[in-house]
């Protein structure tokens, strides 16, 4: 689950890490006033939406599709500036590299005291799978994209892993200062600041948290001047204060709603739709699709125990995309009964009237009684028995993709 | 032969009075799974209908493994109870008799309980955890045989395939490809598709390798991570008998989570594009299509000479 950066700062706040003082706003009126409280001649107005790349993002219009403006965070010198480029972001879509063409509606705004900086860094909290431990990554180049610098200056990274039982050692944390060459005040702002993220990377089981920019003052302070915090979504459910951060609007409206069904979906740009039982057999099953010249129109996973039920709403929410022109039912029936399957899919079917071309793979337990069940409908479903075999089929029934 | 589990490996059920616990607890004992018994905190000196067949339930691993001398359990309790449940299986195998491999089903565990849980079972030479978030591990025997998870029984043979898979289902088709061309497996492991597990591609591979009765190797991977790679790595390094390799993900979108938690493009890492690449770079025969796995398996097996 991802949050805004000011919810994240506000939480940052609370654990003691040096922010700016800023206020969110929702409309112009309240960045205006937000600009006259802060008492900060120099302020950054920044566009609050959950993906990477605001800076660099590009502004239009919501309706007619014109630019509006060139980058998603904006320095302001003055009230004018700000009254400017916070209509210029409030209700309009912002673009950015993360976002997709179709970017998100920017409906949040920050506005923050600006600060003296004399060194930009970045600083990151993650889990190493591989190593199966926390790992901090450090890094002087700060401001500058992450996997750029990777890629790049692969030196210029410096990591520490964490054991989770004895925490992160502040001998660890100030040799990590060191290395971005940091002394005297800096150091011990920044070991502190590290200490503290850390702790709250733990205690709010976070699976990321990402600062780019930490910065230096010119006073010798560390300050997060970005919070970019999401937190691991199997561990929700032990804390309430951070599912009400939640911002559902953030999200796509039909993935929250497959969620609470207990169907795992994702919105692809294909017209195929696919209804899979199984994380990776419904992505193996995406890319035949696309190896037959075909486009899949999303991922669902309707998991190990669907019913009849779920079958339905599987394909009432394959059926929400406008796009799709055809369904593609790959099942291997393990625990689940594949007649059960032929049930569910001939019942919603029927329910929802479907008329786009229909392929069904069964195969596993129960397949010979599910296929003559398919055989035995009065509809028309296109039985197979292979992957490859519904894939080509599919394909060929929409036209051969897009 | 076969890895970690004979066919007449002793089972305990960890969640045993659980519906999810019964129900496969049911199903392993139609196989031909030995349940030894399982255990429910709280109702210790019960016994477990599955079926017709009663087992004994215990409070604690502890006593289950005491009384037992089981080899391995298999874990089907909440998400939120989970790493607690394995580690202290992971305790009890080790005070009783030093060893015992320890198969996680649960789903949704929170990933800093599995760093944690992990990092327990790590530290204790002897004790093999497989998953969470995984299908479990099944050696077929001639008749029966042990399976300790969730997969359909009635698809394997014994043989002597060995498949690793993180994915479920995928895990099932690559069986079938194996039955497709007439040959069975030895052991058929899922390793989980959350970020972080026990078991990883490399454990798996070695042992397979050093497994007399294995002659070729099935590995399925799918996008997040650089398990496959550094499997890769090892295969070019380590492995004599062919391995057949799938990816699935190609056409995932970066920056999605596809259903598994660890199933993830993050920062332009974890591509299937790069992980096939790197499997193919190592020598492994990796098929496009799931289908096709049985026909790159067996002019795999025919480049060996095996048939």
């Amino acid at each position: 689950m991802n949050i805004h950066e000011y919810q994240g700062k506000a939480l940052f706040r609370d654990a003691g890490i040096a922010v700016q003082e800023g206020v969110h706003c929702t409309s112009l009126d309240q960045a205006l006033a937000a600009y006259d409280n802060l008492g900060s001649k120099v302020v950054a107005v920044k566009s609050q939406i959950h993906a990477g790349g605001r800076g660099k993002g590009t502004l239009f219009n919501v309706d007619s599709g014109d630019l509006v403006m060139e980058g998603g965070v904006k320095i302001a010198f003055s009230r004018d500036e700000v009254e400017n480029y916070a209509s210029n972001i409030l209700g309009h879509r912002l673009v950015t590299k993360q976002t997709g063409a179709a970017g998100k509606v920017v409906s949040n705004l920050y506005i923050e005291a600006g600060c003296d900086i004399a060194h930009e860094y970045y600083l990151a909290i993650l889990v190493d799978r591989e190593q199966r431990m926390p790992l901090i990554m450090a890094s002087t180049e700060g401001g500058m994209d992450i996997e750029d610098v990777a890629k790049n200056t692969p030196e210029a990274i410096h990591r520490v892993h964490v054991d989770l039982t004895n925490g992160l050692t502040e001998g660890q944390a100030n040799d990590l200062g060191k290395s971005l060459g940091l002394s005297g005040a800096a150091l011990e702002s920044f070991t502190e600041l590290v200490q503290g993220l850390f702790e709250l990377f733990v205690a709010k089981d976070c699976s990321m948290i990402e600062i780019n920019p930490l910065v230096r003052t010119k006073t010798d302070g560390m300050v997060a001047l970005d919070a970019k915090v999401s937190f691991d979504d199997n561990a929700i459910f032990r804390h309430p204060d951070i599912a009400e951060l939640r911002d559902l609007s953030e999200e796509e409206a039909t993935e929250v709603r497959a969620k609470k069904a207990g169907l795992s979906y994702v919105k692809l740009d294909g017209n195929i739709g696919c209804l899979v039982n199984g994380a990776g057999l419904a992505m193996a099953t995406m890319d035949v699709i696309k190896l037959y010249g075909g486009e899949p129109a999303n991922f669902l996973d309707v998991g190990g125990g669907a019913d009849e039920e779920q079958v339905k709403t599987a394909f009432s929410i394959i059926l929400e995309d406008p796009a799709v022109k055809g369904i593609l039912v790959n099942i291997f029936g393990g625990i689940m009964r594949c007649d059960i399957i032929a049930r569910g899919v001939i019942g919603a079917s029927q329910a929802l009237g479907l008329e786009d071309p229909l392929v069904v793979r069964l195969v596993g337990t129960n397949f010979e009684e599910g296929r003559r069940i398919l055989a035995g409908s009065s509809l028309n479903i296109h039985s197979v028995e292979t992957l490859s075999e519904g894939a080509a089929k599919i394909v060929e029934l929409v036209g051969g993709g897009n | 032969m076969a890895i970690w589990i004979a066919e007449d490996a002793k089972v305990l059920v960890q969640g045993i009075t659980g519906n999810q616990g019964t129900f496969h607890a049911t199903r392993m004992v139609e196989y031909g799974t030995d349940i030894v018994g399982g255990v429910t905190p709280g109702k210790g000196g019960q016994t477990a209908d599955l079926d017709g067949v009663e087992v004994p339930v215990w409070d604690t691993m502890q006593e289950a493994i005491e009384a037992t001398r089981a080899d391995a359990s298999v874990i089907y309790v909440p998400p939120r109870f989970a790493a607690a449940a394995i580690i202290e299986a992971a305790d009890a195998f080790n005070a009783v008799k030093g060893s015992g491999v320890i198969v996680c089903i649960t789903e949704g565990i929170p990933t800093l309980d599995m760093v944690r849980a992990t990092g327990h079972v790590a530290a204790i030479d002897g004790v093999r955890l497989i998953g969470p978030n995984c299908p479990g591990i099944i050696t077929p025997g001639e008749q029966g045989g042990s399976k300790i998870g969730i997969m359909p029984g009635h698809i394997h043979a014994k043989g002597r395939i060995g498949v690793v898979s993180k994915s479920g289902t995928l895990t099932y088709e690559a069986v079938d490809q194996t039955m497709s061309i007439g040959e069975g497996q030895t052991t058929c492991i899922g390793i989980g598709g959350d970020p972080v597990n026990g078991t990883g591609f490399i454990d798996c591979l070695s042992a397979f390798e050093a497994d007399p009765d294995t002659a070729a190797v099935v590995m399925i991977g799918e996008i997040g991570g650089s398990a496959e790679e550094e499997a890769a790595e090892w295969v070019a390094a380590n492995m004599s008998k062919p391995v057949v390799g799938f990816v699935a993900g190609m056409t995932a979108p970066p920056g999605k989570r596809m259903g598994h938690a660890g199933a993830i493009i993050s920062g332009g890492k974890g591509t299937a594009a790069e992980k096939v690449a790197a499997m193919e770079a190592a020598g492994i025969h990796c098929a496009k299509d799931p289908s096709e796995i049985g026909a790159v398996l067996l002019d795999a097996l025919k480049a060996a000479g095996l048939r």
